[in-house]
């Protein structure tokens, strides 16, 4: 598995705004088992301050995954989907996800490597509102295992 | 200083909760035959699904769901899900490594499953409530 390195630095256009519902962050909620009343209730979530549910801290990537597609589909970058195993995972917070958010997404390569055969590509998602409210920034680095 | 340890149980059924939820379908978390036939030994929870818990346990650490600030891990060995009633445990533990001059903590955390790192590098920055 050999990438090109020269696709680091690249960004892709902005995603179509995801609308981020009351109900399915209590479904990713209560999928992960998480029962603190701010994820559920929001009256809970605005004794805290916030004007609706608030997501896991995880939660991002249901945005995220889809969104970094772009790069994992990208027949330039040319990498082996059914080869793809996650290597890291990282979120930094301006402020928690909420319902109502509406979330574009810019996907950016940063890092591009090959070694001992194996390809390693990090992808920094800027998440912010339209507006360019800055949310997240998500980075998840894929490993694409090398053949044999 | 450390934090109390929490374990979490995954069985199968919660794979397939969390594939609902997050959108991830990738079959290797829910097919045994798909699993095996890319060299894995089973079904292997999402990595996403394990940083989800332990991001549970950082958040009651924290004693707040608002409070994770920065969180970071390394997925460095799957965690095989039987397909029984008991499924697997995740243990997690942490320590506190500094509380920085903005008055957040940072934590260094482990978590283990049948004794084994299934993550390294694995941090949070978190504002404590209260």
């Amino acid at each position: 598995m050999s990438l090109d390195p020269s696709f680091v630095g690249r960004t892709y256009p902005p995603t179509a705004p995801y609308q981020v519902g009351r109900e399915k962050i209590r479904e990713f909620a209560t999928a992960i088992g998480a029962t603190e009343p701010a994820h559920h209730d929001p009256t809970a979530a605005r004794a805290l301050g916030h004007p609706d549910v608030v997501a896991p801290p995880t939660f991002p990537v249901v945005v995220t995954m889809a969104a970094t597609r772009q790069v994992v589909e990208d027949p330039d970058l040319g990498v082996d989907y059914s080869r793809v195993v996650h290597g890291d995972q990282r979120f930094a917070y301006t402020r928690p996800v909420v319902a109502g958010d509406e979330l574009v997404c810019v996907n950016t390569i940063e890092e591009v490597r090959t070694r001992g055969g194996h390809g390693f590509v990090t992808t920094r998602t800027e998440v912010t509102t339209p507006d360019g409210e800055p949310v997240v920034t998500v980075w998840s680095k894929i490993v694409v295992r090398g053949e044999g | 200083m450390e934090l109390p340890t929490k374990t979490f149980r995954v069985t199968r059924a919660d794979l397939i909760r969390y594939a609902g939820a997050s959108g991830d379908f990738n079959p290797i978390h829910w097919s045994d035959r798909i699993a095996t036939s890319v060299g894995l030994p089973g079904v292997i929870a999402h990595g996403m699904f394990t940083m989800a818990l332990v991001g549970r346990a950082v958040a009651e650490w924290a004693g707040a769901a608002d409070a994770v600030v920065d969180y970071a891990v390394r997925f460095t060995r799957p965690v095989v899900v039987p397909d029984d009633e008991q499924g697997t445990e995740i243990e997690v533990t942490a320590a506190v490594r500094e509380v920085t001059d903005a008055g957040l903590t940072r934590i260094d955390i482990t978590a283990t499953c049948h004794g084994e790192k299934v993550l390294s590098q694995a941090r949070a920055t978190i504002r404590m409530a209260g």
